[in-house]
């Protein structure tokens, strides 16, 4: 393949994994941001929503959107009862409370899928139109992920738009700068936490049906990418929406070329190029100053 | 509170003053009786359980490596993410001086172990401290990480993903053979190095230093204001946390005669959390009680079937996070305090 060709592959190979890491990441980003909460157990969600939505397409033989949805639907309503039941009491507690009631919860997602559904790999069978390759005029490439690419955009440019243009977005934006003002001024945090909080876990869903295809699917999920998912949001910066998909973007076709060319160990670089930005800009590359 | 810390004739001034809360506070670093009965117990399970004594050293080697954790965690209020990177580099330290063949000695290659791991304590402390809450977590997770990859890389050196087998480790003292059909050897060793570490980080905490860390935790902001050094009592009390977890993976390398990248993944940071929260982190002693309530649990529940056991322990930390953030002693003083104070009504 000649150079041109090679680059474009590259780029529209990590360009389409780092959209599924943001579809995933969005909304541990959003919920960070608004509660300050650390919520590792994001990729456990993620690894739920995906397996409803692989177990619905193989064992119910439902179509791959109906799929998805029945993924979002069903994981946004688990989050709101864990929400509702259990994470509100830890809001005020320290980081330390927070990291060991998520890492408690991935536990008992893992062991959970495990039980249920067998600790084996769980593999995806896409639509047969989303298969094969797409001819792109400059070059051919697989059309599921030109199909990931459009789908990233879309979700990106529909969340920023919620984000920026609704209502529920500036309440969202202004409890992510000042928590304690948004509050004197009405806006109801516990509501707006619990709709953000189901909308992420639903996007999460939706990201892990979505990255099924070459990410895997198996109960290790939930712990195996949660440093990819923690780089993206405090790499893009807590509560913004376009900084993650931009650390996501970069995160993907940095990891797909140091995979292709330092195939040992290149991960080494991810985390220290992490390191050297997180003790430049604490807040990310697109993250509000604390307040 | 400086006076009450000081050596000065601790009896004399303890005469002169009356006051309740300064009595404790004099007091409070001596030794309870209590405070025998863990060795008491390591040294009755050498009798009780000779054919346990490997399940005894990897036990040990937990406490002591919480017990560097609670001096981070508990004492200092660093909540890291990333405490298994001290532990490799110490375990990576005798491993690759044995293995090819450089330097064999248990005790100073113990030594050696402490002080590599302090090289990367106080280098990753300089820099990593300045930052608080999750930029912290992330950059000692990251730190762990890049750690292990670097580990997996030099491949030539550190037999990458396999790691270093059967590692030579010369005799005790020159007598006592060290290797893992010398169960008890092991056991005494690894008691004795508890034992070294655990007086020295006592002595530590209830040091004018450990209560400025103390201090630190619990109120930054006043620290500043009193004009403590804040960050260089941190990067202090970082490295030699870290040095002490460097001793814990040297003692780990050596007792299982094999490093791997085990000793430097997410799973061993996380687990010594799990561990020194679950006992109760800036007592001492929750090291001890969380190290032997998990690992017996882990006996116990994977022996059943391996996925209860991460249901288990799943379970736990959530019922810990939510109703007993103090852990087991934590939950234990609660009792106590309610029975004090049941009989004092009665």
């Amino acid at each position: 393949m000649d150079f041109a060709g090679n680059f474009a592959s590259i780029l529209l190979g990590g360009i389409s994994a780092g959209t599924v890491l943001f579809i995933v990441s969005v909304g541990l980003s959003v919920t960070m941001g608004l509660m300050g909460f650390v919520n590792l157990a994001h990729g456990a969600f993620a690894m739920f929503g995906g397996y409803v939505i692989v177990l619905a397409m193989n064992r119910a033989h439902v179509g791959f959107t109906a799929a998805l949805a029945l993924g979002f639907v069903a994981t946004a309503a688990l989050s709101v009862i864990l929400e509702r039941a259990l994470y509100r009491r830890l809001y005020r507690a320290g980081e330390l409370d927070q990291v060991l009631f998520t890492i408690g919860l991935i536990f008992i997602f893992m062991a959970a899928i495990t039980i249920v559904v067998g600790p084996e790999s769980q593999p995806i069978m896409l639509p047969p139109e989303l298969r094969g390759q797409l001819n792109l005029g400059f070059t051919q490439y697989r059309t599921y992920s030109v199909f990931l690419i459009v789908v990233g955009f879309l979700i990106v440019a529909g969340v920023w738009l919620a984000f920026e243009r609704t209502h529920i977005g500036a309440q969202i934006r202004a409890t992510v700068d000042n928590r304690r003002m948004a509050e004197s001024l009405g806006i109801n945090i516990d509501r707006l936490f619990t709709i953000t909080f189901a909308f992420g876990s639903g996007m999460a869903a939706i990201g892990g049906g979505l990255g099924a295809e070459f990410l895997g699917l198996d109960p290790q999920y939930a712990l195996k990418y949660l440093v990819y998912f923690l780089i993206a949001v405090s790499v893009g910066g807590l509560g913004s929406v376009v900084g993650v998909y931009y650390a996501s973007l970069l995160l993907g076709v940095l990891d797909f070329v140091l995979k292709l060319y330092l195939p040992k160990g290149g991960t080494i670089f991810i985390y220290a190029l992490t390191i050297l930005l997180l003790l430049w800009r604490p807040q990310g590359l697109f993250g509000r100053k604390a307040t | 509170m400086t006076v009450a810390a000081s050596p000065v004739e601790p009896a004399a001034v303890a005469k002169r003053i009356v006051h309740p809360a300064a009595r404790v506070l004099i007091g409070r670093h001596r030794f309870q009786w209590w405070e025998v009965l863990p060795w008491l117990a390591a040294i009755g399970f050498y009798f009780a359980f000779p054919d346990y004594l490997g399940f005894g050293t990897e036990l040990l080697i937990a406490i002591l490596f919480a017990l560097s954790l609670d001096l981070a965690l508990g004492y200092a209020g660093i909540i890291t993410l990333g405490h298994a990177a001290f532990f490799g580099g110490g375990a990576y330290t005798v491993g690759l001086l044995a293995f090819h063949g450089i330097w064999t000695e248990p005790i100073t290659s113990l030594l050696l172990a402490a002080v590599a791991a302090a090289v990367v304590g106080f280098a990753s402390g300089l820099v990593l401290l300045r930052t608080q809450g999750l930029t912290l977590l992330m950059l000692t997770l990251c730190t762990t990480a890049l750690l292990g990859e670097g580990a997996n890389m030099a491949h030539d050196y550190t037999g990458g993903f396999d790691g270093l087998p059967s590692l030579p480790i010369a005799p005790v003292f020159g007598v006592f053979e060290f290797n893992p059909l010398y169960a008890n050897t092991q056991y005494l060793y690894s008691l004795a190095a508890l034992l070294v570490c655990f007086l020295f980080v006592r002595t530590l905490v209830y040091s004018p230093f450990g209560q400025s860390l103390t201090g630190i935790r619990e109120n930054l902001l006043r620290m500043h204001a009193v004009g403590s050094p804040v960050r260089r009592r941190l990067v202090i009390c970082y490295t030699i946390s870290a040095a002490i977890a460097g001793i814990a993976g040297g003692l780990w390398a050596q007792t299982n005669a094999y490093v791997n990248l085990s000793a430097l993944d997410l799973d061993r940071a996380a687990t010594v959390l799990i561990i020194l929260i679950l006992g109760g982190h800036g007592r001492l002693y929750g090291a001890f009680v969380g190290a032997v309530a998990y690992l017996a649990l882990e006996h116990l529940l994977a022996r059943i079937y391996p996925t209860a056991w991460q249901l288990g322990l799943g379970l736990l930390l959530v019922m810990i996070a939510l109703f007993a953030r103090n852990g087991i002693l934590g939950l234990g003083e609660v009792l106590w305090r309610r029975y004090l104070a049941g009989r004092a009504a009665s």
